[in-house]
């Protein structure tokens, strides 16, 4: 599922994007009329903030989390934001290794990532720094695991 | 105060602590009449001022994400409308949608059309349980009689074409799961002629009610910069003077060729979210009739024989046909690779389904962005600072489904 290196789609969003930080962008895609752009994980809080401020990207739609188990980088945080303005959506994508899953809380930016950023801490175990409140919010406080891993049975008795 | 000790509880760190001789907590839900649900909200109270309302989730969490994961593409659909069970056409919609993206398949008009009446009829029966049971919340116990009496005629034709009330599962990938049944128009017809006057009924019962209005008029304020960063969609931004909506902005499904308005009001009161979906329910009665008039003939299911099941009748004369069959049940269809992301307006706000297909033919990743868990985010903003008085109007005027907000 590796994208190639550099291949930057043209999209203007793209250019914007590398113009304000080169090295943010880390590859992309577009296919289906949908416009995926690769974010290295150390600058998704400053890549977010710019798209909101200069371009309008003033609703984060959702954040969710896809595992790749067993290739690596284990984990895709995945982002998806909305201009009203401007009627368009993006999808930022980050990668993560699995060992200590941790990336950049975006709730400096948007509140509504409080909750979507539980829910992936809750069922990936993926950690966000600077989370105001970083709890299970789906799952009892108590649960063992995180479910929506794919090395976490589907069914089964614990043990 | 605090439950401290019950288990399955989740006991905040600050309900223990709640100080000065005014303050208190008090607790509401879990399974409380007026959270719809299985909602909990720790509120903490400055004599009858909210100063402080945490709400709780999770307590209808099902893991329908991680089910989807073992199932075939088309089995998905079922477990859609277990998901947001007040409008489940809406959610097979959407999903159906954005699995046929990632198929690149074309779904002929007639299918698209019914699909487009039958979503508005879900958004009036959706529409019509809020205002019930908004209503009811309230104190205005005849409108929920009221809104009984024509839901029951929705469900009824949603029984005829799909042979259940609720969990209809009436779309596909590819289509429609059955033929529409014959003589629908008669019934769509009977219905569609009717509800404008009941409309008027629920309006007559309400709108100048000065009960109605002193409850709700500047209660439950939120404004639209909170709304946005806090993820609230749908209803509510319409109320606040945005004119978003999906059928508009991004159209699927042919609702560009329908004529129907986007209604908006400025206040952003609970009174305005009211009038909002009141007129709703007309625009949306107003594309059902569109769509019943205007009905394309042909298809009501797409040609591909690798996705679609085959006419039963080709089934018993064509060695391939039966092939095919058998395939697609046994094993199922396989999805190019590929992540593909579709909003689509439910009553709600945007419901958008993050569907990653790896090629094989079961989904490796299915992510529901519901519109009540982003519309629920908002529940602190807007209460705190009003009267616990207005809580359960504030609460009731964001409509949502619990079902929704824990998947």
């Amino acid at each position: 599922m590796a994208m190639p290196d550099g291949a930057l789609p043209d999209r203007p969003l793209a250019a914007a994007l590398a113009a304000f930080d080169s090295a943010a962008v880390v590859g992309g895609k577009f296919d289906r009329g949908e416009l995926t752009l690769e974010i290295d994980p150390a600058r998704i809080a400053s890549v977010c903030g710019f798209l909101k401020h200069d371009r309008n990207f003033v609703r984060l739609s959702t954040v969710t989390a896809v595992d790749r188990y067993p290739a690596e980088p284990r984990f895709e945080v995945v982002y998806h934001l909305q201009s009203i303005e401007r009627n368009e959506r993006v999808r930022l994508k980050c990668r993560l290794g699995g060992g200590q899953p941790e990336i950049d809380s975006v709730t400096s930016v948007w509140r509504s990532a409080d909750w979507y950023e539980r829910e992936v801490f809750d069922l990936f175990g993926i950690r966000f720094a600077g989370h105001p409140d970083l709890r299970r919010i789906l799952l009892p406080d108590d649960w063992e695991g995180y479910p929506l891993r794919k090395d976490y049975p589907k069914t089964g008795q614990r043990v | 105060m605090g439950d401290a000790g019950v288990p399955g509880i989740t006991v905040l760190e600050d309900e223990q602590t709640a100080s000065g001789p005014r303050r208190m907590v008090l607790n509401i839900g879990p399974q409380h009449p007026s959270t719809h649900g299985v909602l909990r909200l720790a509120v903490e109270l400055d004599g009858e001022t909210i100063v402080k309302c945490r709400p709780e989730i999770g307590y209808l969490h099902t893991g329908i994400e991680k089910e989807c994961e073992a199932k075939t593409y088309q089995q998905v659909v079922t477990l859609t409308d277990r998901v947001d069970y007040l409008a489940p056409l809406s959610m097979n919609l959407g999903y159906c949608l954005a699995v046929e993206k990632l198929l690149g398949l074309e779904i002929p008009p007639q299918a698209q059309w019914m699909r487009v009446m039958l979503t508005e009829l879900t958004r009036l029966n959706s529409h019509l349980v809020w205002l019930g049971t908004h209503a009811m919340d309230i104190g205005a116990m005849s409108v929920f009689l009221y809104c009984f009496r024509e839901r029951e005629d929705i469900l009824r034709i949603f029984e005829m074409f799909s042979g259940q009330r609720m969990m209809t599962s009436y779309f596909r990938v590819g289509g429609l799961a059955l033929e529409p049944p014959r003589g629908w128009n008669q019934r769509i017809k009977a219905f569609i002629d009717g509800f404008p006057s009941k409309v008027d009924e629920y309006e007559n019962l309400l709108t100048n009610n000065r009960i109605w209005t002193g409850r709700t008029r500047g209660v439950g304020y939120f404004s639209l910069e909170d709304m946005l960063d806090l993820g609230v969609t749908g209803p509510m931004l319409r109320a606040a003077g945005l004119k978003t909506d999906a059928r508009k902005d991004e159209p699927y499904s042919s609702y560009e060729k329908f004529d129907f308005e986007v209604p908006t009001r400025t206040e952003s009161d609970v009174y305005a979210r009211y009038l909002v979906r009141v007129e709703e329910m007309r625009q949306s009665t107003r594309i059902v009739r569109q769509a019943m008039d205007g009905m394309p003939s042909g298809d009501w299911k797409a040609v591909d024989q690798h996705v679609v099941l085959p006419d039963r009748e080709k089934m018993k004369t064509q060695m391939e046909a039966l092939i095919y069959h058998f395939k697609i049940v046994t094993e199922g269809f396989r999805v190019p690779e590929g992540e593909v992301y579709q909003a689509i307006e439910s009553p709600r706000g945007e419901l958008g389904f993050y569907v990653v297909s790896d090629g094989t033919a079961k989904p490796y990743r299915v992510h529901m962005r519901t519109p009540s868990f982003g519309n629920l985010q908002g529940t602190s903003k807007m209460v705190e600072g009003g009267l616990i008085a207005d809580l359960i109007a504030s609460i009731g005027s964001m409509d949502f489904v619990l079902g929704d907000t824990d998947r």
